[in-house]
Protein backbone atom coordinates (compact mmCIF):
# COMPACT_ATOMS: atom_id res chain seq x y z
CA UNK A 1 0.00 0.00 0.00
CA UNK A 2 2.69 2.39 0.94
CA UNK A 3 4.54 1.66 -2.24
CA UNK A 4 1.57 2.39 -4.40
CA UNK A 5 0.92 5.70 -2.80
CA UNK A 6 4.47 6.83 -3.16
CA UNK A 7 4.57 6.08 -6.87
CA UNK A 8 1.27 7.66 -7.69
CA UNK A 9 2.30 11.04 -8.99
CA UNK A 10 5.57 9.96 -10.57
CA UNK A 11 6.15 9.51 -14.26
CA UNK A 12 7.40 6.01 -14.92
CA UNK A 13 10.33 5.91 -17.28
CA UNK A 14 10.13 2.80 -19.44
CA UNK A 15 13.40 1.60 -20.84
CA UNK A 16 12.84 1.65 -24.56
CA UNK A 17 16.18 0.19 -25.55
CA UNK A 18 15.22 -3.53 -25.89
CA UNK A 19 12.08 -2.72 -27.80
CA UNK A 20 13.88 -0.49 -30.23
CA UNK A 21 16.55 -3.15 -30.66
CA UNK A 22 14.00 -5.75 -31.55
CA UNK A 23 12.09 -3.42 -33.81
CA UNK A 24 15.22 -2.51 -35.74
CA UNK A 25 16.17 -6.17 -36.04
CA UNK A 26 12.77 -6.91 -37.50
CA UNK A 27 13.00 -4.00 -39.85
CA UNK A 28 16.39 -4.99 -41.16
CA UNK A 29 15.17 -8.58 -41.61
CA UNK A 30 12.21 -7.52 -43.71
CA UNK A 31 14.32 -5.07 -45.66
CA UNK A 32 16.93 -7.70 -46.49
CA UNK A 33 14.43 -10.37 -47.50
CA UNK A 34 12.58 -7.97 -49.73
CA UNK A 35 12.83 -9.09 -53.32
CA UNK A 36 11.36 -6.94 -56.00
CA UNK A 37 9.75 -9.21 -58.54
CA UNK A 38 8.26 -8.28 -61.85
CA UNK A 39 4.57 -9.15 -62.08
CA UNK A 40 3.92 -12.31 -64.03
CA UNK A 41 0.93 -13.65 -65.84
CA UNK A 42 -0.26 -16.90 -67.31
CA UNK A 43 -1.73 -18.13 -70.53
CA UNK A 44 -3.94 -21.03 -69.57
CA UNK A 45 -3.92 -23.89 -71.98
CA UNK A 46 -5.90 -27.07 -71.61
CA UNK A 47 -4.48 -29.66 -73.88
CA UNK A 48 -5.29 -33.31 -73.17
CA UNK A 49 -3.51 -35.93 -75.21
CA UNK A 50 -5.38 -37.33 -78.15
CA UNK A 51 -8.79 -35.92 -77.29
CA UNK A 52 -8.85 -33.56 -80.26
CA UNK A 53 -8.73 -36.43 -82.69
CA UNK A 54 -11.26 -38.51 -80.79
CA UNK A 55 -13.82 -35.76 -80.34
CA UNK A 56 -16.86 -36.35 -82.48
CA UNK A 57 -17.61 -33.51 -84.88
CA UNK A 58 -20.82 -31.68 -84.09
CA UNK A 59 -22.61 -28.58 -85.29
CA UNK A 60 -20.98 -26.41 -82.67
CA UNK A 61 -17.53 -27.40 -83.80
CA UNK A 62 -15.68 -24.76 -85.77
CA UNK A 63 -12.62 -25.83 -87.73
CA UNK A 64 -9.48 -24.71 -85.92
CA UNK A 65 -7.49 -21.76 -87.16
CA UNK A 66 -4.07 -23.00 -88.09
CA UNK A 67 -1.26 -20.58 -87.44
CA UNK A 68 2.08 -21.62 -88.83
CA UNK A 69 5.20 -19.97 -87.46
CA UNK A 70 8.34 -20.69 -89.44
CA UNK A 71 11.81 -20.17 -88.04
CA UNK A 72 14.81 -18.65 -89.77
CA UNK A 73 18.28 -20.16 -89.49
CA UNK A 74 18.98 -18.40 -86.16
CA UNK A 75 15.64 -19.28 -84.60
CA UNK A 76 14.13 -15.92 -85.45
CA UNK A 77 10.73 -15.60 -86.99
CA UNK A 78 10.85 -16.06 -90.75
CA UNK A 79 7.19 -16.11 -91.70
CA UNK A 80 3.69 -16.36 -90.29
CA UNK A 81 0.83 -18.03 -92.08
CA UNK A 82 -2.80 -18.31 -91.05
CA UNK A 83 -4.79 -21.11 -92.63
CA UNK A 84 -2.23 -21.32 -95.40
CA UNK A 85 -2.11 -17.62 -96.31
CA UNK A 86 0.91 -15.54 -95.42
CA UNK A 87 0.56 -12.84 -92.79
CA UNK A 88 3.10 -10.03 -92.52
CA UNK A 89 3.24 -9.52 -88.75
CA UNK A 90 1.41 -10.20 -85.50
CA UNK A 91 -0.76 -7.07 -85.76
CA UNK A 92 -1.89 -8.28 -89.15
CA UNK A 93 -2.56 -11.71 -87.63
CA UNK A 94 -4.72 -10.13 -84.92
CA UNK A 95 -6.68 -8.19 -87.55
CA UNK A 96 -7.27 -11.39 -89.51
CA UNK A 97 -8.46 -13.15 -86.36
CA UNK A 98 -10.85 -10.29 -85.59
CA UNK A 99 -12.03 -10.41 -89.21
CA UNK A 100 -12.69 -14.12 -88.79
CA UNK A 101 -14.40 -14.32 -85.40
CA UNK A 102 -15.52 -10.74 -84.84
CA UNK A 103 -15.28 -8.95 -81.53
CA UNK A 104 -18.25 -10.60 -79.87
CA UNK A 105 -16.78 -12.77 -77.16
CA UNK A 106 -19.90 -13.59 -75.20
CA UNK A 107 -21.01 -17.09 -74.26
CA UNK A 108 -21.27 -19.45 -77.21
CA UNK A 109 -19.91 -16.80 -79.56
CA UNK A 110 -17.78 -17.70 -82.53
CA UNK A 111 -14.67 -16.46 -80.74
CA UNK A 112 -15.37 -18.71 -77.79
CA UNK A 113 -15.85 -21.80 -79.92
CA UNK A 114 -12.93 -21.24 -82.25
CA UNK A 115 -9.66 -22.90 -81.50
CA UNK A 116 -6.22 -21.85 -82.65
CA UNK A 117 -3.68 -24.50 -83.47
CA UNK A 118 -0.11 -23.32 -83.39
CA UNK A 119 2.26 -25.11 -85.71
CA UNK A 120 5.78 -23.98 -84.88
CA UNK A 121 9.19 -24.96 -86.14
CA UNK A 122 11.37 -26.76 -83.61
CA UNK A 123 14.12 -24.15 -83.48
CA UNK A 124 11.80 -21.14 -83.30
CA UNK A 125 12.51 -18.90 -80.34
CA UNK A 126 9.79 -19.22 -77.73
CA UNK A 127 9.29 -15.46 -77.47
CA UNK A 128 7.60 -15.57 -80.91
CA UNK A 129 5.12 -18.14 -79.66
CA UNK A 130 4.15 -15.89 -76.77
CA UNK A 131 3.73 -13.02 -79.24
CA UNK A 132 1.51 -15.18 -81.43
CA UNK A 133 -0.59 -16.27 -78.44
CA UNK A 134 -0.87 -12.62 -77.41
CA UNK A 135 -2.01 -11.69 -80.91
CA UNK A 136 -4.73 -14.32 -81.12
CA UNK A 137 -5.94 -14.22 -77.53
CA UNK A 138 -6.90 -10.59 -77.36
CA UNK A 139 -6.04 -6.97 -77.75
CA UNK A 140 -5.68 -3.96 -75.53
CA UNK A 141 -8.07 -1.20 -76.42
CA UNK A 142 -8.06 2.04 -74.41
CA UNK A 143 -6.42 0.23 -71.54
CA UNK A 144 -9.10 -2.48 -71.53
CA UNK A 145 -8.35 -6.04 -72.54
CA UNK A 146 -10.66 -7.37 -75.23
CA UNK A 147 -10.47 -11.14 -75.29
CA UNK A 148 -10.57 -13.01 -78.57
CA UNK A 149 -9.73 -16.69 -78.82
CA UNK A 150 -8.97 -18.48 -75.58
CA UNK A 151 -8.61 -22.04 -76.80
CA UNK A 152 -5.07 -22.58 -77.93
CA UNK A 153 -3.29 -25.81 -78.70
CA UNK A 154 -0.05 -26.90 -80.28
CA UNK A 155 0.58 -29.39 -83.00
CA UNK A 156 2.75 -32.31 -81.89
CA UNK A 157 6.44 -31.36 -81.73
CA UNK A 158 8.57 -32.04 -84.76
CA UNK A 159 12.22 -32.89 -84.65
CA UNK A 160 14.20 -30.92 -87.16
CA UNK B 1 25.84 29.61 -23.85
CA UNK B 2 23.69 30.58 -20.95
CA UNK B 3 21.39 27.77 -21.75
CA UNK B 4 24.15 25.20 -21.63
CA UNK B 5 25.30 26.30 -18.30
CA UNK B 6 21.80 26.28 -16.90
CA UNK B 7 21.15 22.76 -18.13
CA UNK B 8 21.23 19.97 -15.60
CA UNK B 9 23.93 17.30 -15.87
CA UNK B 10 21.28 14.55 -15.98
CA UNK B 11 20.45 12.68 -19.21
CA UNK B 12 18.32 14.42 -21.74
CA UNK B 13 14.89 12.94 -22.45
CA UNK B 14 14.43 12.31 -26.14
CA UNK B 15 10.87 11.83 -27.26
CA UNK B 16 10.93 8.41 -28.90
CA UNK B 17 7.30 8.36 -30.00
CA UNK B 18 7.70 9.64 -33.61
CA UNK B 19 10.63 7.36 -34.26
CA UNK B 20 8.81 4.29 -32.98
CA UNK B 21 5.72 5.25 -34.97
CA UNK B 22 7.72 5.52 -38.14
CA UNK B 23 9.64 2.32 -37.52
CA UNK B 24 6.44 0.37 -37.00
CA UNK B 25 5.02 1.83 -40.19
CA UNK B 26 8.11 0.66 -42.04
CA UNK B 27 7.90 -2.83 -40.54
CA UNK B 28 4.26 -3.11 -41.54
CA UNK B 29 5.12 -1.98 -45.05
CA UNK B 30 7.93 -4.49 -45.47
CA UNK B 31 5.79 -7.25 -44.02
CA UNK B 32 3.06 -6.62 -46.56
CA UNK B 33 5.30 -6.42 -49.58
CA UNK B 34 7.16 -9.56 -48.59
CA UNK B 35 6.74 -12.21 -51.22
CA UNK B 36 6.51 -15.78 -50.00
CA UNK B 37 6.12 -17.41 -53.40
CA UNK B 38 9.54 -16.51 -54.70
CA UNK B 39 10.78 -20.10 -54.65
CA UNK B 40 9.48 -20.77 -58.13
CA UNK B 41 11.22 -17.85 -59.75
CA UNK B 42 14.67 -18.06 -61.12
CA UNK B 43 16.99 -15.36 -62.40
CA UNK B 44 18.32 -17.65 -65.10
CA UNK B 45 15.02 -17.42 -66.94
CA UNK B 46 14.19 -14.35 -68.98
CA UNK B 47 10.49 -14.62 -69.53
CA UNK B 48 8.99 -13.21 -72.69
CA UNK B 49 6.66 -10.33 -71.95
CA UNK B 50 3.06 -9.96 -72.92
CA UNK B 51 0.35 -7.44 -72.22
CA UNK B 52 -2.32 -10.08 -72.12
CA UNK B 53 -0.86 -12.59 -69.71
CA UNK B 54 -3.52 -13.09 -67.06
CA UNK B 55 -2.08 -11.97 -63.71
CA UNK B 56 -1.63 -14.87 -61.32
CA UNK B 57 -4.39 -14.71 -58.73
CA UNK B 58 -3.84 -16.77 -55.66
CA UNK B 59 -2.22 -20.15 -55.68
CA UNK B 60 -2.96 -22.67 -58.40
CA UNK B 61 -4.12 -26.11 -57.44
CA UNK B 62 -1.17 -28.53 -57.16
CA UNK B 63 1.22 -26.55 -59.31
CA UNK B 64 4.25 -28.16 -60.90
CA UNK B 65 6.78 -25.62 -62.10
CA UNK B 66 9.07 -26.48 -64.99
CA UNK B 67 11.51 -23.79 -66.01
CA UNK B 68 13.22 -24.07 -69.36
CA UNK B 69 16.49 -22.21 -69.78
CA UNK B 70 17.78 -20.91 -73.09
CA UNK B 71 20.43 -23.63 -73.03
CA UNK B 72 17.84 -26.36 -73.27
CA UNK B 73 17.90 -27.53 -69.67
CA UNK B 74 15.01 -27.66 -67.28
CA UNK B 75 15.11 -26.34 -63.75
CA UNK B 76 12.87 -28.58 -61.71
CA UNK B 77 12.71 -28.06 -57.95
CA UNK B 78 15.96 -26.10 -58.04
CA UNK B 79 17.84 -28.79 -59.95
CA UNK B 80 19.13 -28.64 -63.50
CA UNK B 81 17.71 -31.53 -65.51
CA UNK B 82 17.97 -32.42 -69.20
CA UNK B 83 14.73 -32.03 -71.16
CA UNK B 84 14.63 -35.74 -71.91
CA UNK B 85 14.86 -36.64 -68.19
CA UNK B 86 11.84 -34.57 -67.19
CA UNK B 87 9.64 -37.60 -67.74
CA UNK B 88 11.15 -39.40 -64.73
CA UNK B 89 10.39 -36.49 -62.45
CA UNK B 90 6.91 -36.14 -63.86
CA UNK B 91 6.29 -39.80 -63.16
CA UNK B 92 7.19 -39.09 -59.54
CA UNK B 93 4.80 -36.10 -59.46
CA UNK B 94 2.10 -38.32 -60.89
CA UNK B 95 2.65 -40.94 -58.20
CA UNK B 96 2.46 -38.24 -55.53
CA UNK B 97 -0.79 -36.98 -57.02
CA UNK B 98 -2.30 -40.45 -57.18
CA UNK B 99 -1.23 -41.18 -53.61
CA UNK B 100 -3.00 -38.03 -52.52
CA UNK B 101 -6.14 -39.33 -54.21
CA UNK B 102 -6.07 -36.82 -57.02
CA UNK B 103 -5.98 -37.32 -60.76
CA UNK B 104 -2.99 -35.88 -62.62
CA UNK B 105 -5.30 -33.72 -64.72
CA UNK B 106 -6.20 -31.69 -61.63
CA UNK B 107 -2.66 -30.38 -61.48
CA UNK B 108 -1.44 -27.36 -63.38
CA UNK B 109 1.96 -27.47 -64.99
CA UNK B 110 3.47 -24.01 -64.96
CA UNK B 111 5.87 -23.64 -67.85
CA UNK B 112 8.33 -20.83 -67.30
CA UNK B 113 10.31 -20.91 -70.50
CA UNK B 114 13.01 -18.47 -71.45
CA UNK B 115 12.14 -16.28 -74.43
CA UNK B 116 15.25 -17.46 -76.24
CA UNK B 117 14.60 -21.16 -75.78
CA UNK B 118 13.46 -23.36 -78.61
CA UNK B 119 9.73 -23.82 -79.06
CA UNK B 120 10.33 -27.48 -79.92
CA UNK B 121 11.72 -28.05 -76.43
CA UNK B 122 8.71 -26.39 -74.83
CA UNK B 123 6.48 -28.63 -76.91
CA UNK B 124 8.54 -31.66 -75.95
CA UNK B 125 8.01 -30.83 -72.27
CA UNK B 126 4.29 -30.35 -72.83
CA UNK B 127 4.15 -33.64 -74.69
CA UNK B 128 5.85 -35.49 -71.84
CA UNK B 129 3.39 -33.95 -69.38
CA UNK B 130 0.49 -35.05 -71.55
CA UNK B 131 1.81 -38.58 -71.66
CA UNK B 132 1.79 -38.65 -67.87
CA UNK B 133 -1.80 -37.43 -67.82
CA UNK B 134 -1.27 -33.76 -67.06
CA UNK B 135 -3.40 -31.60 -69.24
CA UNK B 136 -3.58 -28.18 -67.68
CA UNK B 137 -0.78 -25.85 -68.60
CA UNK B 138 0.02 -22.29 -67.74
CA UNK B 139 2.52 -20.67 -70.02
CA UNK B 140 4.03 -17.98 -67.90
CA UNK B 141 5.03 -14.62 -69.28
CA UNK B 142 6.13 -11.40 -67.75
CA UNK B 143 3.21 -9.06 -67.44
CA UNK B 144 3.82 -5.97 -69.50
CA UNK B 145 1.86 -3.03 -68.15
CA UNK B 146 1.66 -1.57 -71.61
CA UNK B 147 2.96 1.57 -73.19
Amino acid sequence: MAKRESSLGDKIAIDMTPMIDVVFQLMSFFMCTLKVVAPEGDFDIRMPLGVAAAAAPDDQQVPPVRVKLSAGPDGGLASIAMNGTAVTDFDELRKRIIGLVGTDTGPNSLAERTEVELDCDYSLKYVNVVRAITAVSGKVQDGQVVELIKKIKFTPPKRG
Amino acid sequence: MGRKKGGSPSTTDIDMTPMIDMTFQLITFFMFVMNFSEAEQDDRIQLPSSQLAKPVEGALESPITLQLTNKGTVIYAGELVAVTDVGTYLEREKTVMLDAGKEPNAATVIVRADGRSKTGEVQQIIRMCQEKGFERFALRAQYDEGR
